[in-house]
């Protein structure tokens, strides 16, 4: 349809370890506003793709670009710069600092002010961070430690920090591992809306399969690192392949259930 | 070719006390996790015991059953060490166990001291080995021969204590992962307690074999330490091979070092440590570390700057301590410039510390080079004073900046003991490089100029810098670059993934405290009017690290407070007792045990409670400093 290039376009990427092939040639692309799930069963290979999209691992082969732009091989501090924001599956924050200089870290980082040793970071960016905080439901928690929240606003929290660089496109690994099915939604529904309203790709990895089929515009499938599925939720649900690969797990029956209720 | 040959031999003879110390601290490493700074304090009880006892004892089976019985003593005041002191800090960061073990090696010299005399004692020779071997018309002494011997034996004792015993395979295992061996089931307590007993076996042994080739004297604990530092720290922590392995290395660097460059012996040793960490930062048979570990009982309150009332608070003590020149006599403005410099070290450590999470063991380093830097502008160049203090932290700048990029490679205990060895480096060059330095004697007459020459001149000039340096670097905390330094120390990975360089932070932390310290030791040397080896001393680093630790490292002005309290306790001890390590090394040991906090933390948590327990506290403010406790 349109020659620019997508927002995410990864291509052949391989990675082994001695003689595990974890990822096989892995390719897809995503374009800016979907949101893409990767799913498979544990050890499919998905936390290892994952980590190469955003420079916390190497390839053995393959590329990733952004844009057209190669990551490959470039350190996640730079991934970061050329506007990929991620959130971990067990969260990492700054425990001693407050909920508002978390984020404020974040854009003292974006507005390259590292070096300023005079100025007063309390100040910088006070309302942006608020805003961000606003934004994923944190404005209250402001000045709280970050070290005493609960584990689902902590999740919210890196969400805001990883907003904090406006990027094009968001990785989160395992967004709602460890939340109560509540909060799930809620996060998920969350994420969702910031991305359609500021156009952000959103590429994320879950086992939970309900806020898989609630959440993605399109869901790719690995399996022992290779990609055996690709396409929309209904597609993915009634391809027999996949089927195989989580049959035990109640997917089967989950859908055939779901189908009448969500219709 | 021969005299290569013996050389050689002399350098193998000297890696067994080497590896039996090293191994010792590398099994306790492995299994509980602690730096044991003692261990070079049990191994010269072991000599001191030994040397006591094969006086006592006659003829050859009183002499080895001596040696034996002087380790199995050992261990056993190791095993009461243990329960009384360790059992408490196993939770705490590493730093407060190095800094605990510290305080105890202090206690140590001074006991001995106390029991044995001050004086070198020459203890026996060994029954059986006291000729010596002629090779090739050189003279091999045939107790090196025995101790050659000894080391390989041991090990391969060790190897089966390991892998053949139930013990040996719930070490192992405790190693690899405690929490899954305490899981199952095993006593932790009596593992941990019987790992400790066996190291302190091995350093006492290695203290006790030495007699017939030493004297023993009241300061071999430091001299062997920093040794075995190195040592585990080529070989890996925790790995008995490296322990073997490496042990040979340094002794036969310092056998041949001293024959091929005889000026800079000691550093070709710290070179070669180096190059190891660079290459294999976690030693030549380590495994990686894992990620030190956060202590659950030392929450953080979010840090915020002065109020305009505690702002108010700070300039009136300021104002009073601009006005002891009015009240007070020449030898407690002294003391009170000294305070004064004192501050100024400790605050550039604190924020290293605090603010980077870097502890660093050889803070005194840039101290000295600083205070070096002064000599050399005022002797060799004949500055000007003004120009002298400029200039002279210049020195400590650059050491900073060279040994910082290499140690912010490593974290925790591998970043510790490499700013330890840089620091000893420096020292060893200040010590031998005797045409420039003046070696031991120091350099000499450097005093200020007329403006600051009166005591209390020379106090408000320190008093005016030490409050410079702590408003600036208090300014650097609540920077935009302070914060984003607390962030890497925070959460790498998250510091990372939001695009900070952390190395590159850190690496800019080290040359800032560097310098400041540099600029405490440039006021220094003119305070003392003399500069010497030992103001870049691993006892004045300890002194930092004290300082801070009192103070708190987890709170903003604790390298202030520690300073004042700790120099003028220090001041006033030394000049009250004869004891004064004994003293010193107690406290430390009270300090880690009993206030993990520091004096701030401390009022800040008493501060705390009566704010919750008064009741018109908003319930916003008052439900975050509840837990925080």
């Amino acid at each position: 349809m349109s020659v620019a290039p997508p927002l995410l376009a990864v291509e052949g990427l391989t990675k082994s370890y001695g003689g595990i092939h974890a990822v096989r040639g892995v390719s897809f692309s995503l374009r800016a506003g979907e949101i893409l799930a990767l799913i498979g069963p544990n050890g499919a290979g998905k936390s290892t793709c994952f980590d190469m999209l955003n420079g916390q691992n190497r390839p053995d082969s393959g590329h990733v670009r952004l844009l057209g732009e190669e990551t490959t091989g470039k350190k996640p501090r730079d991934v970061w710069r050329m506007g990929v924001g991620r959130t971990f599956q067990i969260t990492a924050t700054f425990a001693t600092m407050t909920v508002r200089e978390n984020v404020q870290v974040a854009l003292i980082s974006h507005g390259k002010q590292l070096f300023n040793l005079w100025g007063s970071a309390p100040n910088v960016d006070r309302g942006e961070a608020g805003r961000l905080l606003e934004l994923v439901g944190m404005g209250g928690y402001a000045d709280r430690p970050c070290g005493e929240l609960a584990y689902g606003d902590l999740k919210r929290l890196e969400l805001a920090v990883a907003l904090a660089n406006q990027p094009k496109l968001l990785l989160m690994d395992e967004p709602t591992a460890g939340m109560a099915p509540r909060e799930r939604v809620e996060l998920m529904r969350l994420t969702a809306q910031i991305a359609r309203e500021k156009s952000i790709g959103v590429l994320f990895t879950e086992h939970d399969m309900d806020v898989v089929f609630e959440h993605a515009d399109r869901i790719i499938v690995l399996n022992r690192g290779m990609l055996i599925a690709e396409g929309s939720p209904a597609e993915v649900r009634g391809n027999p392949q996949v089927q195989a690969v989580y049959l035990g797990e109640g997917l089967l029956y989950d859908a055939e259930h779901r189908e009448g209720a969500s219709a | 070719m021969a005299f290569y040959v013996v050389q050689f031999l002399t350098g193998l003879a000297s890696a067994a006390s080497l590896f039996l110390v090293a191994s010792g601290l590398s099994i306790i490493f492995g299994v509980t996790r602690i730096v044991n700074f003692a261990h070079g304090a049990f191994y010269m009880i072991g000599a001191y015991i030994a040397f006591t006892l094969t006086e006592r004892l006659s003829g050859a089976f009183g002499f080895w059953g001596a040696i034996v019985v002087a380790a199995f003593a050992v261990a056993l005041i190791g095993v009461l060490v243990e329960m009384v002191l360790l059992r408490r800090i196993y939770h705490a960061p590493e730093l407060f166990q190095l800094l605990a073990t510290f305080g105890l090696t202090l206690m140590v010299e001074d006991l001995v001291v106390l029991i044995w005399g001050p004086d070198d004692l020459v203890g026996r020779r060994a029954p059986g080995f006291k000729g010596a071997i002629d090779f090739f018309g050189q003279n091999i002494p045939s107790y090196d021969l025995f101790l050659i011997v000894l080391s390989p034996v041991v090990l391969g004792i060790l190897w089966l204590l390991f892998q053949r015993t139930r013990w040996g395979v719930l070490v192992r295992a405790a190693t690899q992962d405690r929490d899954m061996v305490a899981a199952l089931g095993v006593n932790q307590k009596w593992l941990f307690t019987s790992v400790f007993a066996v190291g302190v076996f091995l350093a006492a042994l290695g203290g006790a074999l030495q007699i017939p080739r030493d004297a023993v004297h009241h300061a071999m604990d430091l001299r062997i330490i920093v040794d075995v530092f190195v040592v585990v720290v080529i070989g890996g922590l925790g790995s008995i091979v490296g322990a073997f392995v490496a042990a040979v290395l340094v002794s036969e660097l310092n056998a041949f070092g001293i024959l091929i460059f005889p000026k800079i012996s000691i550093i070709l040793v710290f070179l070669v440590m180096a190059v190891v960490l660079i290459v294999r930062p976690w030693g030549l048979f380590g495994r990686p570390e894992a990620p030190a570990r956060r202590t659950p009982g030392l929450t953080v309150n979010p840090w915020r700057p002065l109020t305009s009332n505690e702002r108010l608070a700070a300039l009136a003590a300021l104002v009073v301590a601009a006005s002891l020149p009015l009240f007070a006599g020449n030898y407690a403005l002294t003391v009170g410039s000294e305070i004064a410099i004192f501050v100024i070290f400790a605050v550039s450590l604190h924020f290293l510390m605090s603010v980077g999470g870097l502890a660093s063991f050889g803070h005194a380093a840039y101290f000295g080079l600083g205070a070096y830097g002064v000599a050399f502008l005022a002797k060799m160049a004949g500055l000007p004073m003004i120009v002298c203090l400029l200039l002279g932290p210049l020195l400590g700048c650059m050491g900073a900046a060279v040994f910082g990029f290499f140690a912010v490679q490593l974290s925790g205990v591998y970043f510790a003991m490499l700013t330890l060895a840089f620091a000893q480096i420096v020292w060893s060059i200040a010590f031998q490089w005797v045409s420039v330095t003046g070696g031991d004697n120091g350099i000499l007459s450097i005093w200020p100029e007329k403006w600051a020459a009166s005591p209390s001149h020379f106090y408000w000039l320190a008093l005016g810098v030490a409050a410079l340096v702590t408003i600036a670097l208090r300014v650097m905390v609540f920077s935009p670059f302070g914060y984003a330094l607390r962030a890497t120390r925070d959460s790498l990975l998250r510091s990372e993934a939001i695009g900070i360089n952390a190395k590159r932070m850190q690496w800019t932390a080290f040359v800032i405290a560097g310098t400041t310290a540099g600029i405490g030791g440039a006021l220094f040397a003119y305070l003392k009017g003399s500069v010497f080896p030992d103001n870049l001393g691993i006892s004045l680093s300890v002194d930092a690290l004290v300082m801070v630790l009192l103070g708190g490292v987890e709170t903003v002005s604790g390298g202030v407070i520690g300073a004042i309290v700790y120099k003028a306790l220090n001041i006033w001890l030394v000049s009250q007792t004869d004891l004064s390590k004994l003293v010193l090394g107690g406290f430390i040991v009270l300090i880690v045990v009993v206030f993990p906090k520091g004096i701030v933390g401390m009022l800040e948590m008493l501060a705390q409670r009566r704010r919750k327990t008064s009741p018109p506290g908003s319930p916003l403010l008052a439900k975050p400093i509840e837990s925080a406790e």
